[in-house]
């Protein structure tokens, strides 16, 4: 039925243009037009498909679920009090029966049929409402053509209003995130206390499947994660500071600019490495080595070492920290470098002395980022890091992160309902406030700073 | 006092005091500049006589900037730079391999076209200099050479209650006389100005040019300008440039009434420019 | 003039020659260290992307070929169970392995009546060993009951045996004359020139060898015990102390009988060493061979004995390959073997072992290159397994992205870079999509979880949930890149466009957006490459499930390249490790190809105003 609406549209859509466009042709054979007949062709077109368009989107909002309920209020007894993964089920078999009848229960056959006619009613109402309005619209604007008729006027507000729309993506995806985030948080919060998740030391989410189960009570004190996640970020930030600022001073400030043709390059593929890529490598090579340069050096190193994880993600981030340290160093102007030399000092003193200050700001608020960074990466901790969470600030064992917990949580089968699921809301919901404030910080440090030398 | 009543006093004491070229501080043998495939400077032979002021006067691109920038090895920064011919200070070459060019920039001091204060405190600006060189033994060594530094410049009494301000707070004339109270806290022996007074008004223009020539007594200054009139004002000696070429050099008051060279003529007449 | 310059303000005083001649010295040794600290960081990354790819490259080399038996094959109708004279429909259901297993048996008939080790032969062969002479049946279905040279797939353990990845094989000549005792069963072979005595020093080697590693392990164990003692003691004093607990009485019972459990183990450890310690350093003249130790074969008179018992002078074991005769065999036309790997430590035993090297020494074996890898799906077997699912699945995935974002992003970047008013919304807005830039790209999965799935009852696994996710991801590096591009027209036309009569869409629209399209390109393939490597989001939103059928359709399930790399590293067998690493090849060629050409765009339209 889509289909045959969205044909329905494109030829509507065509006609409206020719025909606007056409009479306005003919007028302005006779006398000079206020716009050109294309613009009357295509305000007219978009009198058709804003309308309809925006029927198709209710239609796609609104009708399923529409369906859905007629077909569930056909079936015996109270189907509405049941709970979402009963409905789910009864929906299914619904669905089969109104696809293949055969085999079926009388009473689902009912609810099928019902599905069947709500079905073709939504669509019915689809077709005449969507169409309907088209027509109108576009005999509309074709009466409207005129000599007078200011059409590119018109039509150049509809632009912009799409334009309006496309940059409001942005916010809507923002609103979605925090809103997906939010609600599932505040569910987890009823089911279990805040307080709790944020100071308990327990982290334990497989919840009992069968209410005489024991030992599964589940519980979710999140402060182990976050100590796994600081532990990882710890070790990939002593990594990727010192080597990104560096490369990127010494890019900056000393490599001739044949050095500088290959170091770039070199920076832009690390860059461009997936994650995935760079978590195989920590799984399958960089932590077996540091096991077994453990026990050459007689110490006991977990296979999921927090270590492996944390020494790949640094290498992943380098690229990152010397390509915004990169911006603010060269944005510190020439004239203060000439300063310095002009006074005799070195270079190393000029960077030390003049240049790293002067670019502080900069380079504080590219650590920030590099920061977030490490904090929301995931693909290097699922594959490297472990699953168990470890209360231990030892690089050599293992630790989980907050995102691998998500991951772990949030894959395979899972009831949406659960506290098990919910949790990983409520980290996703941590994790974003805590990467929002570092971003928010940091960029308003390098917008202000960006002024201070513009 | 006005600033500028004093202008046409300073430029008289200019004239008065010829006793110039005693003793030459700076002497340059053919030098050639290139940048890249560019010939920019041809063959300049100069003396410039020691405790007096060179102007260097000429058309924007004539090369006078680029041969200042030559006498601290400046244009060492720039990658397809080349120098060949010989500068010498006190007898010395200076583009001699072994010379250290740390050491020569802190006998050739510089002060550049537009204020160039470090961020960091007014005393942090004037310290930065004896510190790297190792010129104060003691924080009270240090804190009398930032003071005397600033009272020559003549900016003490208005920076003396905020040392601890950032150096970018200050006006502009006062950025660029905290330069040169940086150049100077190292005692440089020579003190190079490339267009020290073209981002300033007239009032700190002038608070600048006295203060240079104060600094004669003490220092060998070599100052490029744009203006005649400051040429005028502040130098004893003056050398024209002309498209890469040094034209004429000599006493002031010769270049600015007798020029020897058809180009100096046009040049100081207002021909071109 | 209020400052008063003193004619003689203190001069400083300079430091003598020498002192400041150290000072420059010092300033230079810290300089020059300063400058090595910069140059060792760019050697790092430089090493880590050379380890990186190097490490890649070496673990991809198995998969780029693969090894196959190329066999006459005798098709008659009864082996592959269809009618006589069938046509090419009813081929369709023939069982295609079942000749190619027969033609295998013709080489060992010896196991055709024993159906463990017939199962094994057999299990060299990959399940789908039948595709070679299906292919040529169905291109000549007039062929059937004649006898066809075909191409038969082998298993991944046997494929990675040619390969080396299994054991190595050492083969010594022999000196003496070698004189088998039997032609099957248990078999000694003797030698006249003590040509075993090798063998048994090199299994004396692998007991002590394995003897040091028990002792590693029993160290671990004692360790373990040293720890749970004081544990174990103060859950006996607390369930003393509290009586009524049952839990702590229980956790008490608990290390308690983990205490018991691991004295066992030590003890039995230390009779095992102690036994290992003794063979290896005894004198003893023969040996017991286990799967422990590096196995000892004899291939003499066209049979191979597997060596139970070695002793300088002789072996006593069981043939694996029936010999021809018991005659003696003359020095140098018997070989003694070792499989260097024990038998306990690899998945092919010695007996498909040498099958192996026997079909190998028929010329039957040979190496191709593995196209398969990039023309079929993925498979639970490491030898059929292939990515053309993954990358159709990611190509429908980027189809959708591409169609979202770029001219969403760029109608916003246009609108906010030419029309927006500048005030606090459009600041919002902007602040807004830099944040967005930087927010975790699992968080954008959750976004995908609850709002696509969960919300609006999107298909889960699909490319069009997928690719709507990776399209918001990506969107504000295209807004950001395509802002820049805009940015950078000057001024200059606009003012142009509007002198002439021009709105200020047409301005925008014909001349200012054309001017900027190399530079959105740029950035959107930028943004794209982004997207094709990303994965975390996409597991999410149940991209992870194992897809055998290459999808067709952007609501079909399906899985991404990533994602794959991301499945398949999952994978204990070093087949899958394998083809793990040639599919981030595939991928990283993808990407590097994306860059490419956005940097080739970039120079070839960068313009100078």
């Amino acid at each position: 039925m889509t289909s045959f609406y969205l044909v329905a549209l494109a030829v509507l859509t065509v006609a409206a243009f020719l025909a606007a466009r056409g009479r306005a042709g003919a007028l302005g054979a006779s006398g000079r037009l206020h716009s050109l007949p294309t613009y009357h062709g295509l305000l007219a077109a978009s009198a058709v498909v804003l309308p309809m368009m925006l029927v198709l989107a209710v239609y796609g909002a609104t009708a399923p679920s529409f369906v859905q309920s007629q077909a569930i209020a056909a079936l015996p007894g109270d189907p509405l009090g049941d709970d979402a993964l009963a409905r789910a089920t009864r929906m299914r078999e619904i669905a089969n029966a109104v696809a293949n009848p055969a085999g079926a229960t009388p009473e689902t056959l009912a609810a099928a049929e019902r599905y069947r006619a709500a079905q073709a009613m939504a669509d019915w109402a689809l077709l005449i409402v969507g169409i309907g309005l088209g027509g109108l619209g576009a005999a509309w604007m074709v009466r409207k053509v005129g000599p007078h008729f200011r059409a590119r006027n018109g039509f150049e507000r509809v632009v912009i209003g799409v334009l309006i729309a496309c940059a409001l993506v942005a916010i809507l995806t923002t609103v979605g995130i925090v809103f997906s985030v939010l609600f599932e948080t505040l569910r987890f919060f009823t089911k279990y206390s805040w307080l709790d998740f944020l100071t308990g030391l327990q982290w334990s989410p497989q919840t009992a499947i069968r209410e005489d189960q024991v030992g599964q009570s589940g519980a979710f004190g999140a402060v182990p994660l976050f100590v796994g996640t600081t532990l990882i970020m710890l070790i990939a930030m002593l990594i990727a500071a010192p080597v990104g600022l560096f490369s990127a001073i010494y890019m900056a400030e000393y490599a001739s600019p044949r050095l500088r043709g290959i170091a770039k390059p070199v920076l832009e593929i690390l860059a461009g490495v997936p994650t995935v890529v760079f978590g195989f490598f920590a799984a399958l090579t960089v932590a077996p080595a540091i096991r077994s340069l453990g026990l050459t050096l007689g110490l006991d190193v977990a296979s999921e070492s927090a270590l492996a994880a944390g020494v790949v993600m640094g290498i992943m981030i380098i690229p990152f920290v010397s390509s915004l340290s990169d911006d603010v160093i060269n944005a510190v102007p020439q004239s203060l470098r000439d300063g310095s030399y002009g006074m005799g000092a070195t270079k190393s003193e000029t960077i030390k002395k003049v240049v790293l200050p002067a670019a502080l700001p900069g380079i504080v608020s590219a650590m920030m980022l590099a920061v977030s960074r490490a904090v929301g990466e995931t693909m290097i901790v699922v594959m490297a890091a472990g699953l168990t969470a470890n209360l231990t600030f030892n690089p050599l064992e293992a630790v989980t992160t907050v995102t691998v917990q998500i991951k772990t949580l949030l894959v395979g089968d899972q009831e949406f309902d659960s506290a098990k699921t919910l949790s990983a809301f409520a980290l996703g919901f941590v994790l974003f406030f805590f990467t929002l404030i570092l971003n928010v910080v940091a960029l308003r440090i390098v917008k202000r700073y960006r002024e201070q030398y513009d | 006092m006005n600033s500028l009543v004093q202008t046409p006093k300073t430029s008289a004491r200019a004239a008065e005091s010829t006793p110039h070229s005693l003793h030459p501080k700076v002497v340059a043998k053919d030098v050639n500049v290139y940048y890249g495939d560019k010939h920019a400077l041809h063959d300049v032979t100069i003396d410039i006589p020691e405790k007096a002021v060179m102007a260097f006067i000429g058309p924007s691109g004539c090369g006078k900037s680029t041969f200042l920038r030559c006498i601290n090895r400046m244009n060492d920064t720039i990658s397809i730079a080349r120098v060949t011919g010989d500068i010498l200070i006190d007898d010395q070459h200076i583009y001699d391999p072994k010379l250290d060019v740390v050491q020569l920039r802190a006998r050739v001091g510089m002060v550049f076209q537009k204020p160039n204060p470090f961020p960091k405190s007014i005393f942090e600006n004037v310290a930065y200099g004896p510190r790297i060189h190792g010129l104060a033994r003691s924080k009270t060594d240090l804190e009398e050479i930032v003071t005397a530094s600033l009272q020559r410049a003549g900016l003490w009494n208005e920076v003396k209650d905020r040392l601890n301000e950032a150096g970018t707070g200050l006006s502009g004339g006062q950025q660029q006389r905290l330069c040169i109270a940086r150049a100077i806290a190292v005692s440089p022996e020579v003190i190079l100005m490339d267009e020290p007074c073209s981002a300033l008004d007239p009032i700190a223009t002038a608070r600048v040019e006295e203060l240079i020539d104060e600094l004669r007594q003490n220092f060998t200054i070599i100052i490029v300008t744009h203006s005649m009139q400051q040429a005028a004002r502040v130098s004893q000696n003056t050398a024209f440039f002309h498209l890469g070429i040094l034209v004429e050099t000599g006493p002031t008051d010769q270049i600015f009434t007798t020029p020897r060279d058809k180009r100096t003529q046009d040049y100081i007449t207002g021909r071109f420019g | 003039m209020t400052d008063v310059v003193l004619p003689g303000a203190r001069t400083v005083a300079r430091p003598s020659e020498e002192a400041a001649r150290a000072l420059v010295r010092r300033r230079y040794r810290t300089e020059a260290r300063f400058r090595a600290y910069g140059l060792g960081a760019i050697l790092f990354a430089a090493l880590a992307v050379v380890v990186l790819v190097a490490d890649i490259v070496s673990k991809a080399l198995p998969a780029f070929t693969v090894s196959e038996l190329v066999l006459p094959v005798e098709a008659s109708p009864e082996a592959l169970d269809v009618a006589p004279a069938a046509d090419a429909a009813a081929l369709a259901g023939a069982n295609f392995v079942a000749p190619i297993r027969q033609t295998l048996l013709g080489y060992y008939p010896e196991v055709r009546d024993q159906r463990r080790l017939r199962s094994q032969l057999y299990g060299l062969l990959s399940s789908d060993a039948g595709m070679g002479l299906r292919r040529a049946l169905t291109a000549d279905p007039a062929a059937l009951g004649s006898t066809l040279t075909v191409p038969a797939l082998l298993s991944d353990d046997a494929d990675l045996f040619y390969k080396g990845y299994v054991t190595e094989v050492t083969t010594e000549r022999t000196n003496g004359i070698g004189t088998p005792s039997g032609v099957s069963g248990t078999v000694t072979v003797f030698s006249a020139a003590n040509d075993f005595a090798n063998e048994l020093v090199a299994i004396k080697n692998a007991l002590a060898g394995r003897a040091r590693e028990l002792t590693r392990q029993r160290e671990d164990f004692a360790e373990r015990l040293a720890t749970l003692q004081p544990a174990l003691e103060s859950a006996r004093q607390a369930a003393a102390a509290v009586p009524d607990d049952a839990g702590l009485a229980g956790i008490a019972a608990k290390l308690d009988s983990d205490r018991t459990s691991l004295d066992g183990t030590i003890a039995g450890l230390d009779a095992q060493i102690a036994d290992l310690q003794q063979r290896a350093q005894g004198a003893g003249t023969s040996e017991v061979i286990d799967a422990q130790v590096p196995s000892v074969l004899v291939a003499i008179n066209g049979g191979v004995v597997k060596a139970t018992e070695v002793h300088n002078d002789r072996i006593v074991g069981e043939t694996l390959v029936p010999l021809q005769s018991a005659a003696d065999a003359a020095p140098g036309t018997w070989e003694v073997l070792r499989y260097d790997r024990p038998e306990a430590a690899r998945k092919l035993s010695d007996q498909e072992v040498t099958w192996l090297r026997g079909l190998e020494a028929r010329g039957l074996v040979s190496q191709r290159l593995n196209w398969m890898f990039l023309t079929s799906g993925d498979s639970r077997e490491a030898e059929l397994a292939g990515i053309l699912g993954a990358l159709v699945g990611s190509a429908l995935t980027m189809l959708v992205t591409l169609a979202i974002c770029l001219p969403v992003g760029v109608a916003a970047a246009i609108y906010l870079e030419e029309f927006a008013p500048k005030n606090r919304w459009t600041e919002i807005i902007e602040v807004n999509i830099n944040n967005l830039a930087a927010v975790p790209s699992i968080v954008f999965g959750l976004l995908g979880l609850a709002v696509f799935l969960n919300f609006f009852g999107m298909p889960r696994s699909a490319p069009l949930v997928g690719g709507c996710v990776l399209a918001l991801l990506v969107m504000p590096t295209i807004i950001i890149a395509s802002r820049a591009a805009l940015k950078a027209v000057p001024p200059s036309i606009r003012e142009g466009a509007l002198g002439v009569g021009a709105s200020h869409q047409q301005a925008v629209f014909h001349h200012v957006l054309p001017l900027a399209m190399p530079g959105v390109l740029t950035g959107t393939i930028i943004g794209m490459a982004h997207a094709l490597g990303e994965t975390a989001p996409l597991l999410l939103i149940g991209m992870v499930a194992f897809i055998v059928d290459v999808p067709t359709g952007v609501t079909q399930a399906a899985t991404v390249l990533p994602v794959q790399i991301f499945l398949w590293s999952d994978l204990p067998e070093i087949g899958f490790q394998a083809k793990t690493s040639a599919a981030i090849i595939v991928l990283l060629l993808f990407l590097f190809l994306m860059n490419g050409i956005a940097i080739l765009l970039r120079k070839r339209f960068e313009r100078r105003w």
